[in-house]
């Protein structure tokens, strides 16, 4: 196969600059992510280990074997969202191995609101559980929540993939043959003590978990009973008496225990084998992904660069090199597995589109997963192109992708706007993961675009009553929304309202990746229904 | 007392000073019977009595606080004698009344001798009428909160108010001004009753530069007292003792005499039989005899280590009416010895009790080491009873050399599947307070009050850890359905 021959001079100015801007950004990434892993913060913290808990990132780390890896989701969830009040979103998402199977872990951060659910607490439960679902990795939710926040629970409770979408998750998983396993840590009040109660089997840690419908003020208010917590729902109740427990744990690291036996007999298979080759690292180094990037997005770059970075030995088998040069297709490997790599090399026109469709369609064929680099401005627009079909041709991308059922990965390394995050499969595409670089952008169009548009708009109304515009009345107009599109546009606000799985540092894409495959290999991926379709 | 050679003992206990009881017996070719509760079937002592006998469930009111049901265990056993170790029923009068009703040798202090000492009001009587010096206090049945107020002026703030009838620090109180006295003279009482049926409280002098110095007394089958020296316990939390030493590194020659010889003229005079200990505050150059532990204690090793007996094999001869000691060889300690009580729990969280499993348990041997354990790897440690693990003891010619010993063989001491409190030893051990040797009962609450820092691993601990990991981690094959390859293999948290 071939290798990529880098042309990047790694001791050039502009690379130097590149890397350096780059870095400034992964650095503010970095600390973003140590900032929200304090949880509710240190006050908050030494009150619930007063209790004898473990925090949720602690239970975590026990839970999971040792020496092995955490893919942890959205830990910018809510990220400059409901005050700070709501670091994560108050929950902790991800795929860790635990007794030697990949399984989803959510794990309620009880120091950030008694880890009550926010809306993006909601939605991040429920990705969670799409990512369990659609991968076939059996849950654990080690709960230790108050159930919904209630100052807004106008946006955590009535809807479809509100609140209740948690239990109906579960029951359809349960019935697909996705085990469902509860660990009660804290409180599971209310709605939330359908978690353990949904749950095919479960734990319940001593004096610190209990479950009930209603919490003993409730119940004092509702029919004048006085009880206990412990009386109401605790650990020795739900074991011996209701038996709405399974497991009784004497604390937070015996639970854990009982939980690790209880998926070594979960007798769970691995359901896709592929053909896979020897690990190889790329031949050039994962961190120069720095210096390629240009700091400047309009300055173009060669993605090959970047795929020569990510790919196993930097081995790349081009597809249709000489054809739709604006999109970058071909075969290789990433940790020893198979994929195809359709990567933005500029704007797209109908030859990319076409050729898109027929390389994904190869891939479908072929079983192997797709990976998505994504740095798109959009399709061609003008008459050349709308005369000669561009949106057609767009559709069969589309087309393409949305029917596609191997596992799809989508990476925003760049801009991400228009009919391109469609073609190129974000998130209303369902990739089984979707990750953005920390310098990546995404809205409907550039902010400069948008701002131009409406000022045309509004110059046209001008020039109808025949009035006009100096260019600092036009900067003026354009003002607001150039800087409405700079905000909306960023990676931090779309990965803290939950629009992709997370931002990831640029020189760990290759492993994420690899992670990401590796789940996808637990549920079959289904039947192919068509031949390839030469476009 | 005629000579009765026993052949089988009835264990009233569990745990390490189970097990230390059956080594003893087991030494002179007597056999055991362990009488233990539904959940101690895991247990050291368990696997190595004679002959084991259920007498109840877990809570210990219901099996080994329960008088009847340990009576009949140890007949149904066969046993002629019966041994209460520490705890429990050990100074209970009415427990060695019964088994002498029931024709058993109590391995003790006859009733009468447990209830003149053992009883804090017969006891001080006692002491005042030999003219031995107590801590001033108030110790009259008028309890009247008025009165007892007027007491606490008398005998001068800071003073302490306590359960008549309590031991550990169940119900103790520092009251350190009038205001606030009555208060908390009122909440003692309270406690004293919901914890020992009793409201009777004491009022006595807060030392509060005290050092907690105890005599190890035995009374032989002859009357004699022996006087097997002194032992300093002020490392103490919430009035439990924590690190034990002998002998004590603060008395001089001529104060070790005149303790000893008030500890055996206490004990002479109530006719004590067996081990027992009395307790002194010593502060300023001055002792104050503080109360008389009709039993085996728990810190005993470290009185055998230094002057060289097996107190639990001289209770058993003494029971048998045999002689023990040799009076033509004079005892005097050497060295020194200390003992360290390893408990599950917690030391980064205050000391909260870690119960569980033990997983791979440890004890690095060498000379002058001493491990007094009741459970072994596989053996749970429950929430029903004290949570000790395990005692270590060591001795060495001098008491700094002592302590650098113990710092080492705690280090390497290995504990799996449960939080202990080593680290926390450690830290007290290498304290410059406690390695001067002039530590007070306040050292704790001086200088340990708040929970251990937890440590952060160095790079290369680090390092070790997950290597360690890496190597362990295929002893989970059979288990395993990830690929040997699958980068879920290596330890990443990028995100």
């Amino acid at each position: 196969m071939e290798v990529i021959q880098s042309e990047i001079d790694v001791h050039s100015p502009e690379f130097k600059a590149n890397k350096e801007a780059m870095l400034s950004s992964v650095d503010l990434f970095r600390d973003r992510l140590a900032q929200v892993k304090l949880g509710g913060g240190a006050d908050a913290i030494s009150k619930h280990k007063s209790r004898g808990k473990l925090t949720a990132r602690e239970r975590i780390e026990a839970l999971v074997d040792a020496g092995t890896s955490f893919l942890e989701f959205s830990t910018l969830a809510a990220w400059d969202m409901y005050e700070g009040q709501a670091p994560s979103a108050g929950v902790i998402t991800g795929i860790g191995v635990v007794s030697g199977q990949e399984c989803i872990i959510v794990a309620n951060d009880a120091t950030v609101k008694g880890g009550t659910y926010y809306p993006m607490t909601v939605k991040k439960h429920l990705r969670a559980q799409e990512i369990a679902y659609e991968n076939g990795l059996p849950c654990i939710y080690l709960v230790d929540s108050g159930g919904a926040f209630l100052p807004l629970q106008s946006e955590v409770f009535p809807d479809r993939d509100h609140f209740g979408r948690i239990f109906y998750n579960q029951a359809r998983m349960s019935a697909a043959g996705i085990p469902q396993i509860a660990v009660v840590m804290g409180s599971c009040t209310a709605g939330g003590a359908y978690v353990p109660a949904m749950s095919d089997e479960n734990v319940i840690v001593k004096d610190n978990g209990t479950i009930f419908l209603g919490g003993p003020p409730l119940v004092k208010a509702a029919t004048g009973e006085e009880v206990s917590a412990q009386d109401l729902g605790g650990a020795y109740v739900h074991c011996e008496i209701s038996g709405v427990t399974d497991h009784f744990a004497e604390n937070d690291e015996h639970a854990i225990h009982i939980t690790r036996q209880i998926v070594s007999h979960l007798n769970k298979k691995k359901a896709v084998v592929m053909k896979t080759m020897t690990v190889e690292e790329p031949l050039y180094d994962t961190k120069e992904i720095y210096g390629v990037i240009s700091k400047d997005p309009k300055v173009p770059y060669n993605v090959r660069e970047i795929i020569a970075r990510i790919v196993d030995g930097s081995r790349f088998h081009e597809f249709k090199a000489g054809y739709g040069t604006t999109l970058v297709c071909g075969f290789a490997h990433i940790w020893g597995y198979p994929v195809g790599i359709v990567a933005n090399n500029g704007v797209l026109f109908s030859e990319s589109a076409l050729k898109a469709t027929h390389f994904i369609e190869l891939c479908e064929q072929r079983e192997v997963p797709l990976i998505f680099l994504q740095n798109i401005t959009g399709f061609m627009v003008g008459q050349k192109y709308e005369n000669e079909g561009i949106a057609k041709h767009g559709a069969k991308m589309v087309m393409a992708v949305s029917n596609a059922r191997v596992p799809k990965f989508t990476v925003v390394i760049g801009g991400s706007y228009g009919a391109g995050n469609y073609g190129m499969c974000g998130r209303a595409y369902q990739p089984r993961q979707m990750w953005m670089w920390p310098n990546a952008k995404i809205s409907v169009m550039g902010g400069e675009q948008a701002a131009n548009v409406l000022l045309t708009v509004k110059m046209d109304q001008m020039a109808a009553k025949n009035q006009k515009m100096s260019p600092e009345e036009q900067a003026q107009f354009k003002k607001p929304t150039l800087d409405k599109y700079e905000h909306e546009s960023s990676a931090y606000y779309a990965s803290a309202r939950i629009w992709d799985d997370g931002i990831i540092d640029p020189a760990d894409t290759r492993r994420v990746l690899a992670l990401g495959i590796a789940a996808s290999l637990n549920k079959s991926w289904g039947e192919k229904s068509q031949g390839v379709l030469r476009m | 007392m005629k000579p009765q050679k026993i052949t089988r003992i009835a264990i009233a206990n569990r745990g390490e000073v189970a097990v230390r009881i059956i080594k003893a017996c087991e030494e002179m070719g007597i056999e055991t019977v362990l009488l233990h509760s539904e959940v101690d079937m895991g247990t050291r002592a368990y696997r190595m009595a004679t002959k084991t006998i259920c007498i109840g469930p877990a809570p210990t009111s219901e099996s080994y606080l329960n008088i009847q049901a340990n009576i009949d265990g140890a007949l149904a056993g066969g046993a002629q004698a019966v041994h209460p170790g520490f705890g429990f029923l050990s100074e209970n009068a009415d427990f060695a009344q019964a088994c002498m009703d029931a024709g058993l040798i109590f391995i003790g202090p006859s009733p009468k001798a447990t209830r003149t000492l053992g009883d804090k009001v017969n006891c001080k009587a006692l002491a005042q009428k030999l003219g031995l010096p107590l801590v001033p206090g108030y110790q009259g049945a008028n309890q009247e909160l008025k009165h007892l107020i007027h007491e606490a002026e008398r005998i001068g703030f800071p003073c302490i108010v306590k359960a008549a009838a309590g031991g550990g620090g169940r119900g103790m109180k520092v009251l350190r001004t009038k205001e606030e006295a009555g208060e908390l003279i009122e909440s003692a009482q309270r406690e004293a009753q919901s914890a020992f049926g009793s409201a009777q409280v004491f009022l006595e002098k807060y030392l509060d530069r005290a050092k907690h110095i105890e005599f190890q007394i035995f009374g032989d089958a002859s009357g004699k007292v022996h006087n097997l020296f002194d032992r300093e316990c002020s490392v103490q939390r919430r009035h439990q003792k924590i690190i034990e030493e002998a002998i004590s590194p603060s008395l001089t020659p001529e104060t070790r005499k005149k303790m000893g010889e008030a500890a055996c003229l206490i004990a002479e005079s109530a006719g004590y039989q067996g081990a027992g200990t009395v307790e002194f505050l010593y502060q300023d150059g001055e002792f104050y005899l503080l109360e008389v532990n009709t039993r085996l204690q728990v810190e005993h090793p470290v009185t055998e280590m230094v002057v060289g007996v097996d107190l639990v094999k001289a209770q058993i001869l003494t029971a048998q009416g045999e002689p023990v000691f040799n009076s033509k060889n004079p005892m005097i300690p050497r060295g020194h010895s200390i003992e360290c009580r390893l408990y599950a729990e917690n030391p980064y969280l205050g000391g909260v009790p870690s119960t569980g499993v033990l997983g791979k348990v440890e004890w690095p041997e060498g000379p002058g080491r001493r491990y007094e354990y009741g459970f072994e790897e596989g053996d749970e440690i429950t929430s029903f009873y004290d949570p000790m693990i395990a005692k270590v003891i060591v001795w060495d010619e001098t008491r700094p050399r002592a302590i650098q010993k113990m710092i080492r063989v705690l280090k390497d001491s290995v504990v799996f599947g449960v939080h202990t409190n080593i680290p926390y030893l450690i830290e007290i051990l290498s304290h410059p307070e406690f390695v001067s040797g002039e530590m007070t009962t306040r050292f704790i609450e001086k200088h340990f009050s708040e929970p251990l820092q937890v440590q952060v691993l160095t790079e290369q601990e680090k390092q070790i850890a997950e290597e360690v990991a890496k190597q362990l981690a295929p002893t989970a094959a059979e288990n395993r359905i990830i690929s040997e390859t699958s980068p879920f293999q290596t330890f990443w948290r990028g995100i």
